[in-house]
């Protein structure tokens, strides 16, 4: 049944695509969230385009990770925090779905600031997610491993050792590891939430290099503050200052002629 | 001002190495003092026979019996508590997690009942052993320890699921785990030295607790083979022989504690190698 939505929707997109430059794979209309009596997401209106990076940026504390969260409904991890409006992911409007949330979750993979791997060996890691799908196949949980470890470029380093600890890497090798477990649900959207915010450059240039190689099958939706990281990989840039999205455009046209004080002062002091 | 910062911490530190030494020395003063009283009782017959006629007068004889009802009780209590509690804790901290006023509210609860003295136990258990209609019995002892060692469970267990990080409950719920799945497959896990720790802790109080099998065990110089016989428990035996005037019997008593002081050591001493085992993967 979930198989048979997800082909008809690729064949859906696919038509809208001749039609339309980009289309779309994930659409907030009227979201509104508020903290208590905060209100730190005011009217946000988005449309995130398909197989590209979209990248989230703005200053800390400006709703973008909440806004991220939202996406997949971790949001309701936090009784302070009431969500209003609609988010709707291909056709389900996860904010909103009376079937089961935990389907609607497995079409997105979260990378988040510091790796959380989960408390069991590195196999099992990647496995996880794809057991909970209900595929019991020894030999084709092997092969989906493997190939999602490889994916990450993680699959020399690890190969010898797939029954250690997951916590036995290193962070940077972690983060790669939760990269390739998110990957080994086939999600079609990568949500990451300043995923390189934790690491060393080296590892950071990595998690940077495989999002680029990603894109061309992935949408990802990159949370972060850093400016440089932005121009580096956005093919789109959504700006937000205090809960609302101030400006959004391709990278070049947007930083070289930023419409508004906010974002002009913004990218003074990045650079 | 160096050299009062000196003065201050030599000071500090002797005071701290004496609060936590002596501590140690204490543990050790008791072992020492139940093994100097009761080494000469302490003989193979002590942990391999029940009491022969006249083992209350110095007569032959050993405490099996009050050993076997007591692990039984113990055993059978801290396993109605592990299926009770774990679930209890889990739900607590994967189901409940938003609503924090519930949590304490539960936490509070739960904190109150691990408050309760075990002789309001033993009387709550008894007045419910008669409302039923049983005797004194293995049952009635089981029942009523793991009441009394249940909310220890659950508060030492949830004490630690309460620390993990809510990233990994993200994590989680992202792959598409159901609430169920989480509790089971990844915080059990995660939690699961606190489990470990959980389980020695209430087994420990309900090996050594006497005042809640008191009315509902019983006692008895046999050993029980069903659950609606009475049994003997360490504690009860201790109590006994200790009030005991012959000299040969009070020794008995020592020896009994001993034998308690060396099951709870063995106890701990598994669980600890377990919950290391078992904690490799966790994440910190």
């Amino acid at each position: 049944m979930v198989s048979n939505t997800g082909t008809m929707t690729e064949q859906h997109s696919e038509v809208i695509s001749k039609q339309e430059e980009t289309s779309s794979i994930l659409r907030i209309d009227n979201l509104n969230v508020y903290a208590d009596k905060n209100h730190i997401l005011k009217d946000i209106n988005l449309i995130i385009p398909k197989n590209k990076v979209t990248v989230l940026l703005g200053p800390s504390g400006c709703g973008k990770t909440t806004l991220l969260k939202a996406m997949n409904r971790l949001t309701d991890l936090y009784k302070e925090l009431k969500v209003d409006g609609h988010i709707y992911i291909e056709e389900d409007d996860i904010l909103n779905a009376t079937k089961n949330i935990p389907v609607i979750r497995q079409k997105m993979g979260l990378l988040s600031q510091r790796p959380y791997p989960l408390p069991v060996s590195i196999y099992k890691n990647v496995a996880y997610g794809i057991k909970l799908k209900g595929i019991r196949d020894k030999k084709l949980i092997d092969y989906s491993v493997e190939r999602n470890l490889r994916e990450v470029g993680l699959w020399d380093e690890v190969k010898n050792r797939l029954n250690s600890p997951a916590t036995s890497l290193s962070i940077g090798q972690q983060q790669r590891l939760c990269l390739a477990r998110g990957l080994a649900v086939k999600p079609r959207i990568i949500l990451a939430d300043e995923p390189t915010s934790a690491l060393d450059p080296i590892s950071s240039k990595i998690i940077e290099n495989l999002f680029k190689k990603l894109e061309q099958h992935y949408t990802i939706i990159l949370v972060t503050h850093v400016l440089r990281q932005a121009i580096r990989l956005a093919d789109h840039v959504v700006f937000m200052s205090f809960g609302e999205i101030i400006e959004q455009g391709q990278p070049d046209e947007l930083f070289n002629n930023p419409k508004t004080e906010k974002l002009k002062e913004y990218i003074i002091h990045g650079n | 001002m160096k050299r009062r910062k000196i003065i201050e911490e030599t000071i500090f530190r002797i005071i701290s190495a004496f609060a936590a030494y002596s501590l140690i020395a204490i543990l050790a003063f008791i072992i020492f003092i139940i093994f100097l009283k009761g080494f000469r009782a302490l003989n193979l017959d002590m942990v391999t026979k029940i009491p022969k006629g006249g083992f209350y007068y110095g007569g032959e004889g050993g405490v099996l019996n009050a050993i076997v009802g007591s692990l039984y009780i113990a055993f059978g209590a801290t396993f109605i508590a592990i299926l009770v509690g774990m679930p209890a804790a889990l739900y607590i901290n994967v189901h409940l997690i938003r609503l924090r006023r519930t949590q304490n509210f539960i936490r509070y609860l739960l904190d109150a009942l691990w408050g309760i003295p075990s002789i309001v136990y033993g009387a709550f258990g008894f007045t419910l052993m008669l409302f039923f209609g049983m005797n004194a019995s293995l049952l009635a002892g089981i029942i009523t320890v793991a009441l009394l060692i249940t909310p220890i469970m659950v508060r030492t267990f949830d004490e630690v699921l309460s620390t993990i990080p809510k990233g990994l409950h993200e994590a989680t719920l992202a792959l598409g785990s159901t609430n169920t799945e989480m509790a089971f497959k990844v915080m059990l896990k995660q939690g699961f030295s606190g489990f470990i720790t959980a389980v020695l802790l209430s087994f420990g109080r309900g090996i050594g607790d006497a005042a809640s099998v008191l009315f509902t065990a019983g006692y008895t110089d046999l050993i029980p083979v069903n659950l609606d016989e009475p049994a003997a428990t360490l504690p009860l035996a201790i109590f006994f022989q200790l009030s005991s005037p012959i000299p040969e019997v009070r020794e008995r008593a020592f020896a009994s504690a001993a034998i308690l002081t060396i099951i709870i050591l063995i106890i701990s001493l598994g669980a600890r190698y377990l919950s290391k085992k078992y904690s490799k993967t966790i994440l910190r």
